[in-house]
Parts: structure tokens; C-alpha cells; sequence
């Protein structure tokens, strides 16, 4: 079982990698979907102070652990026919799977933004006052001497997304060839008993996220050599 | 005072300044006349608020009593503080980002940023991350990074606190070589050996109020108050 599974990466079998191709587009296009509002929005809570600025910050740290279903879900009632978005038609397609992912990866990363601009900017505040650094140039030196750890926080992102089943195969509706990801493949092949094609995508996936995961690793050492 | 100094013309006066925070009085009365170009010792045991009065000058603060008077228009200021945070970059990378936020256009901020660094003594270092460098390497590149802005007025916190008598002395070399020209330079010090070394004219600060202000000569040899022969002698001022 395990031979045949080697041998469906080893022959680069055609519907094995359009499955592998899709899941990592979606992942990485709802990561950085996300991160064009995440990190604005997690920069801007971290630096200004306004009425409930707690309660926001405890929001989006709970939603880190948001249930991918639940997600799902919303977002299949906002796209479905007669739901507010329903004419737009994206439902079972993998622009929805992009855009659930991105919600569920979006407290991800904002709430890691806010940390990280938020530790640099009690460090640098001082000095930036001292040298009169304007409020713009100030948020591009604070995202730019936070790089490391905003890819990290990037890198989380994309890890949660692309291993979450539940709000992809709601959104998605596992058609194959179309909206068949890694983790909605190795759900539907499982039950139905194909668990060759399952386990090579389990392995394929593994290597997925221990990769990401040697990436958050370089990133953060990279990082120390700066932040020393 | 009879010394030279004495017909340079004021850079800015202190009048009964003084402030609190979280009622905390840091400063009373400092009533103050700084002259232009010299080089000051602010000296006093720590908590006498030498600290606060570099911020009041710097303008991070402003006076809860009395007030600065500035003569004619207000110097360009520049400050070090006594633990400089350095931008995650390299040697260079800080300079080029205190360039442009000094103003300074892209296409002489290479030039300005070669010249602060050889002057520092850190050119060679320019591509090593800057909070890499030791403590001594650090304190430079903060001067050179205040120095960006061109500053007639510079205030130093501390600077050598946490460096070996080697450091300290290059330290201490490029604030001569600083002031030298026109550049007004306050530097805060607990080290009453720096004070006698660098300085032209020592305020001693005790309890965040003035004790003595004069040349440093004079405050030496001959001082006035209890407090400052007590310091000047090297008794613990506490």
C-alpha cells in the first residue's frame, strides 16, 4: 500500500499534482489575500490607542483558533444562490476556497502583525520621536525592521491554511479535477477506501508544512542576526 | 566667570524649570544659561535628574514649571540616549535611514553616510548587522546616526556608562572632535574623571535641583557649594 503510494509521487501521477498544484495555489493566494488587510489592520491596532483597543486585541487573539468549519459555513451562506453574494457566483469555485481561507488565516496574521509592531514600536519610540520620523516613514521602518517575524507570521498563515479541511471542502465542494484540495482528497479517498492516493498526499502535506515550518525556522534565525 | 566662554552668546536659558510626572517632582527650580559651542558636564549621583533635563532640552518634555528660552531661532537638536535602540539593519542601513529622515537627498545620503562613518571609526563595520557591534561600536554609531541631522546642538546621555576605559576614551576623542567647530554638546555623566576630561562648564545636579553651574575650573578648584566639593573631591553624593 505504502509502495503503491511512493509510486503514485514517484511517477508524478497527473491528478496527484493538479490536486497538489490547486491546494497550494489556494493556500498561498488566501495568504497573501489576507495578508493585504492583515498586516495594515494588525500595524494599525498596534500603534494607535482608541476606545476598546483591548477588546480588539483579545478578539483577534481568540480568533486565532476560529473552527475552519465555522468559517465554511459563513462564507457558504454569504456566496450561496440566494445568500447577499450568491450573484456573483462563486461558490464551488476555488475563489471562495480562496476567500475562506483567508478569513480563517486573517486573525493569524493580524494578531501576529500587532505583536511584532507593537514590541518594535515600544522599543523605537523613543528614538523615532528624538529624530522626528514622520508617521508614514514610521510604519514602513517598523514593518521593514519587523520582516522576519512578519514572514514567520506570513508562513503560520499559510501553514493553517493549507492544512484546514473543513472550510475548503464546504466552499469547494470537492469537485474533482476543479476544487479538489490535498486535505479534502485524503477525506474523500479514505472514506471511500482509495487510501493509496490519501497517503501519498499525506506525505506530500507533511512535507508541505515541515517545510514551512524549516522556513519559519531560517526566518527567525536570519531575524536574530539583526535583532540581536 | 572670567574664562573665554564667557562672551559667547547664549544658546538658551532655563528659567526656574522644573517637572513632575505622576506626582514625582524629577526637577525644580533649574534655572540655567547655556552658552553657544561650549561643551557641558551635566554631573550628579543617578536619580538627579540629569536625565530628564537632556529630554526637557531635547523637547520630549516639556517644563510642568517655569520655562526654555531659546536665543534667536531654536537649534537643530540631536540626542543620543544612554541605551541607544539601533535599527535592525545593518551599520549602513542605519545611517541611510537616519539620513533620510533628516532630509538628506538620495543621491548624497552614500557620501554623508561614508563620512559619519569614517569620522565614528565604523566605515570598515558598515555591512555587519548594527546590534551585533559591541557596546563601545554601538555608542558610535548612535553619535553618527544623532550627527545626521546635523545638529548645533547635541546631548549625550550617559554615553560611556557601560564601556571599558578604551571605548570610553574613543568616546571620549569624537566628542572633542564634535564640539570643536560649533556644535553645542551636553553629556550627562556620573564619571566625575569624564567631567574634569571633557568638559568646559559642569552643572551639578543633586535631588533634581541645581547645585552649582560654572567653568569647569573653577568648579574644580575652587567650589562654592558643600555638595560640589564634596563631589569634586570624590566623595559618594548620595
Amino acid at each position: 500500500m505504502l509502495r503503491t503510494a511512493v509510486d503514485l509521487i514517484a511517477t508524478a501521477d497527473a491528478a496527484l499534482i493538479r490536486t497538489i498544484e490547486l491546494s497550494l495555489a489556494v493556500s498561498v493566494g488566501a495568504t497573501l489575500l489576507s495578508a493585504l488587510v492583515s498586516v495594515p489592520v494588525g500595524a494599525l491596532v498596534a500603534l494607535t490607542s482608541f476606545r476598546g483597543r483591548s477588546a480588539v486585541v483579545i478578539t483577534l487573539n481568540s480568533l486565532m483558533g476560529l473552527p475552519p468549519v465555522v468559517v465554511g459555513l459563513t462564507v457558504y451562506l454569504l456566496l450561496s444562490r440566494s445568500g447577499p453574494l450568491g450573484t456573483i457566483g462563486l461558490l464551488f469555485t476555488p475563489s471562495a476556497m480562496v476567500i475562506a481561507q483567508a478569513i480563517l488565516v486573517s486573525p493569524i496574521i493580524a494578531a501576529m502583525t500587532r505583536q511584532t509592531i507593537e514590541d518594535l514600536w515600544t522599543e523605537y519610540r523613543d528614538e523615532f520621536a528624538a529624530a522626528d520620523v514622520r508617521p508614514v516613514a514610521r510604519v514602513i521602518a517598523l514593518v521593514w525592521d519587523g520582516r522576519f517575524s512578519l514572514v514567520t507570521a506570513l508562513l503560520a498563515g499559510f501553514g493553517r491554511a493549507v492544512a484546514e479541511v473543513g472550510a475548503v471542502i464546504i466552499v469547494g465542494g470537492n469537485i474533482a479535477g476543479f476544487t479538489r484540495t490535498m486535505t479534502t482528497t485524503i477525506a474523500l479517498e479514505t472514506s471511500q477506501g482509495d487510501l493509496e492516493r490519501a497517503i501519498a498526499l499525506g506525505i506530500i502535506l507533511v512535507a508541505v508544512v515541515m517545510l514551512v515550518n524549516a522556513l519559519v525556522w531560517t526566518a527567525r534565525r536570519v531575524g536574530q542576526r539583526y535583532a540581536a | 566667570m572670567s574664562d573665554a566662554s564667557e562672551d559667547r552668546p547664549a544658546l538658551f536659558e532655563a528659567d526656574r524649570a522644573g517637572y513632575s510626572a505622576g506626582g514625582v517632582q524629577i526637577l525644580s527650580d533649574v534655572s540655567l544659561r547655556i552658552r553657544a559651542g561650549a561643551l557641558i558636564a551635566v554631573i550628579g549621583p543617578n536619580g538627579s535628574g540629569k536625565t530628564t533635563l537632556l529630554r526637557l532640552v531635547m523637547g520630549l518634555i516639556q517644563p510642568t514649571q517655569g520655562r526654555l528660552t531659546w536665543t534667536g531661532i531654536m537649534p537643530k537638536r540631536a540626542i543620543v540616549f544612554q541605551k541607544p535602540t539601533l535599527l535592525r539593519r545593518t551599520v549602513a542601513g542605519n545611517l541611510r535611514f537616519a539620513l533620510s529622515v533628516a532630509g538628506v537627498p538620495p543621491d548624497q545620503r552614500e557620501a554623508q553616510s561614508r563620512d559619519l562613518l569614517e569620522l565614528v571609526g565604523l566605515w570598515t563595520l558598515r555591512d555587519r548587522p548594527a546590534r551585533r557591534l559591541s557596546g563601545g561600536e554601538q555608542q558610535r554609531l548612535a553619535v553618527a546616526r544623532a550627527l545626521a541631522r546635523r545638529p548645533k546642538l547635541l546631548l549625550l546621555d550617559e554615553p560611556t556608562a557601560s564601556l571599558d576605559p578604551a571605548a570610553t576614551r574613543t568616546l571620549e576623542d569624537l566628542v572633542r572632535r564634535i564640539s570643536r567647530p560649533d556644535t553645542t554638546v551636553i553629556l550627562t555623566t556620573h564619571d566625575l574623571g569624564q567631567a574634569r576630561r571633557l568638559a568646559e562648564e559642569i552643572v551639578l545636579l543633586h535631588r533634581g535641583r541645581v547645585i552649582e553651574t560654572g567653568s569647569a575650573a573653577e568648579f574644580f578648584e575652587v567650589p562654592k557649594t558643600v555638595e560640589a566639593r564634596r563631589f569634586a573631591a570624590g566623595d559618594l553624593l548620595l
